[in-house]
């Protein structure tokens, strides 16, 4: 191919895949559903591959970075205002497309092993094919506006797939609460987008660079400003403090919903909007702080509520909050191409431990308990080893694909210097309790004796085992391009920093890099190390430690209060408002007094007019007379005799 | 001519037409308060149009124009089919309310 690379047919494949599923595929058999539902996604995989192909030069005449599609056809033009519809390649949006397109036709697969017995079949894939289509938008988006587009299509199809057994409460209340929490992060992308309209005059990504580049002194003040709207936007997509909330309760979805948008590709979607962004953070100090200590802070702290949650979705739910905040703490210390090195390996290994979670789910019926499993790997053998390759991944075990791109973020965060010592601390005890939890995971669903031997797991078909077992390669080995050859890459999209300079140079014998990496491997094993203690060796140890601290593990177990905390701060509040002020007064007492009051008058004129309209043909015929007198009697007298004044005065108003 | 008979001669003249004609007017606009019975309503709007008409052929006559009696014979043919519609509503109407007083057709369906 040369020339074009039909970038438009990225999302609009999926797009067709969802009409017509959605549209027909309740009279469809489901085999046509699941044959079209999976090319659509797979033949947008196809295009990117082949874009991805014509950029890296195996044709005679390599496509340039950035390459720019626009749609002839504008769409908004006013005045000195123009959005388009533009779709932008450059390394930052291939990269995340062969995430999105690639893990996403993976986790199609999965689902129709997964999905076979569900109702609403059809409603699914659609759903999911819907979410292809936002996602490719938002991350080829050449605009603020276009990928706001995509940002609220995904959380529309988050919030659809949460809801997907709508008839189960907690599911729809969780689809919701996404929605809702989302709205407030959006909230912050609006106002963002509204300030670059004020000072920049345009939405265009290339085109704000530009402009900021030209003026050096561009720095802080409007610019802190709109980098923290885009970061509050970001924190809601993301679920970062104090917006996680909605993440753990979406895993509500069904499992290969959590984890392709919620885990894989929806919820990074503010790390790649941050690092599309980035110019406006590298000009304000204060919110790319910000923005660290926001991931800092969550990574920590959902990695702690991981530690003793029991549902074996929560767990990899707060591991992803947790991760994700590793991912703004990389963006926070300007490591950009590191953050989306872990975005990108943290999809492989994340996809994989919830497929894998939701491998054994459907192994055990349904069963989400990790008290109630053990002993899984002799039953389940394929899940158990590809899950060991995602816990030692996750855990940034050598060689594995988390290794690479956690050391690269923490690397970034201790060359940062002063500030980032501490914020490299952090991210170091997150690696310990993130090692932990996943290994405390490992032995309860996998190691040991059965919990519920009543229980005859079953192994997965190979539709949902495929994918897992990619996954698990992709997990081993995805992070071998190296974080040096990775952001040499991505440089011209989100610049290159010093500090990310290599931390793997092989060509220096002992480096710093080598120094840290050797550390957070020891951190990781030590982290399994004492999960080995608490859960295999002396398996009593757990709970004796829950009971000496039954403050702290009861504050961890309940998630630190904050669902709680917010509920008496701002929900009840705000339930409160809308009841007694708005329902109230507003509703009942000023609107509805209003409308009483309008009827109260139109029915009491009603009243007095009526007696005009009697039926009465001879008293409408006496008026009628009676008004012809009146005129004849205007007429006809001579007035200006009988009253000569008052025609004085008439005259002189009329102006004769 | 002895003057006896050469007051006979005379025209007559205009305002008496129009006094008529105002006389036969207000008959008509009376008798259309007043009477209840629908026909005699009915004969009270024919008698206003003709008194219209002789002020229109009076003054016809006066200013030697066509005129005016061209619209008499519009007003008449007006009034010939405003007879026929009327007096088939009337029928219709007696046909169902069974009375032809005016105060008791006071309603706009039957």
């Amino acid at each position: 191919m040369n020339g074009n690379l039909h970038l438009w047919l990225i999302p609009l494949l999926p797009f067709a895949g969802f009409l017509f599923n959605g549209i027909l595929g309740r009279h469809l058999p489901k085999a046509l559903i699941t044959t079209i539902a999976l090319l659509a996604p797979l033949a947008a995989f196809g295009v990117v591959l082949n874009a991805a192909l014509s950029v890296f030069g195996s044709a005679s005449a390599p496509i340039s970075l950035p390459y720019i599609e626009n749609c002839p056809i504008g769409w908004i033009n006013m005045a000195n205002f123009h959005v388009d519809y533009s779709f932008v390649l450059d390394p930052l949006s291939l990269v995340m497309l062969l995430v999105v397109t690639g893990v996403g036709p993976l986790i199609h697969i999965y689902s129709i092993g997964y999905m076979k017995h569900e109702e609403g079949y059809y409603r699914f894939f659609a759903y999911m094919n819907l979410f292809m289509f936002f996602m490719s938008v938002l991350v080829l988006a050449g605009n603020a506006l276009l990928m706001f587009v995509g940002w609220e299509g995904v959380g529309l199809a988050s919030y659809l797939l949460i809801g997907f057994y709508f008839q189960k409460n907690s599911a729809a209340d969780a689809g919701k609460k996404a929605f809702i929490v989302n709205r407030i992060g959006d909230f912050g992308f609006l106002i963002a987008m509204f300030l670059l309209l004020a000072n920049f005059g345009t939405l265009t990504f290339s085109e704000i660079a530009t402009k900021i580049g030209m003026d050096p002194g561009w720095n802080g003040g409007v610019i802190t400003f709109i980098a923290l709207a885009l970061l509050l936007g970001a924190a809601g997509k993301s679920a970062q403090l104090p917006l996680y909330i909605w993440l753990p309760d979406a895993m509500e979805g069904p499992t290969p919903v959590s984890a392709l948008i919620h885990a894989a590709t929806m919820v990074t979607a503010g790390v790649y909007m941050i690092a599309r962004n980035h110019v406006l953070f590298d000009h304000s100090p204060f919110a790319l702080s910000v923005v660290a200590i926001v991931g800092a802070a969550t990574a920590i702290f959902a990695a702690t509520i991981g530690l003793v949650q029991n549902d074996i979705k929560r767990v990899l739910a707060y591991s992803t909050v947790s991760q994700l905040g590793y991912m703004f703490l990389g963006c926070g210390v300007a490591a950009y191409s590191a953050s989306i090195f872990h975005l990108m390996t943290h999809a492989f290994f994340k996809a994989l431990l919830f497929l894998a979670a939701g491998s054994v789910i459907h192994a055990i019926g349904g069963e989400q308990d990790l008290r109630k499993m053990g002993g899984l790997w002799k039953k389940l053998p394929i899940t158990f080893a590809v899950t060991t390759v995602g816990v030692l991944a996750i855990a940034g075990f050598f060689p594995f694909a988390g290794f690479f791109s956690k050391d690269a973020i923490l690397y970034a965060a201790f060359a940062q210097g002063g500030s980032g010592r501490v914020l490299w601390f952090i991210g170091l005890v997150t690696a310990l309790l993130t090692s932990f939890y996943m290994f405390r995971l490992w032995y309860l669903a996998f190691l040991g004796k059965s919990r519920s031997p009543e229980v005859h797991p079953h192994e997965s078909p190979w539709s949902m085992l495929g994918p897992l077992v990619i996954l698990a390669l992709l997990s081993i080995c995805g992070g071998w391009i190296g974080i040096e050859r990775f952001s040499a890459f991505l440089a011209p999209s989100v610049g290159a920093r010093t500090a990310e300079a290599a931390p793997w140079a092989f060509d220096q014998y002992i480096s710093l890099g080598h120094f840290l990496g050797v550390v957070a491997v020891l951190v990781a094993l030590e982290g399994w190390l004492i999960a080995d203690k608490l859960y295999r060796r002396k398996p009593e140890r757990a709970a004796q430690y829950a009971a000496a601290l039954p403050g702290g593990y009861k504050l961890l177990l309940n998630k630190y209060y904050v669902d709680e905390f917010y509920g008496y701060t701002v929900i009840k509040p705000l339930l409160g408002f809308s009841k007694y002020f708005l329902g109230y007064v507003v509703d009942v007492g000023i609107l509805g007094g209003a409308a009483w009051l309008l009827g109260g008058i139109a029915t009491l004129s009603g009243a007095i007019l009526q007696r005009w309209q009697s039926g009465n043909i001879r008293s409408y015929a006496a008026w009628l007379a009676a008004g012809a007198a009146a005129v004849l009697l205007f007429v006809l007298v001579p007035w200006s005799t009988v009253w000569p004044v008052s025609m004085d005065i008439l005259g002189k108003v009329a102006g004769h | 001519m002895n003057p006896f008979l050469a007051q006979f001669q005379q025209e007559v003249p205009l305002s008496w037409y129009l006094i008529l004609s105002a006389t036969l007017f207000s008959f008509g606009v009376v008798g259309f308060l007043i009477k209840r019975n629908l026909i005699t309503v009915f004969m009270s709007i024919e008698l206003m149009l003709n008194a219209v008409n002789l002020s229109f052929v009076t003054f016809a006559h006066q200013w030697h124009a066509v005129k005016g009696q061209i619209f008499v014979f519009f007003v008449m043919m007006v009034a010939a089919a405003e007879a026929a519609v009327g007096l088939a509503i009337i029928i219709a109407v007696f046909r169902v309310r069974a009375t032809l007083a005016v105060d008791r057709i006071d309603r706009m369906k039957l």
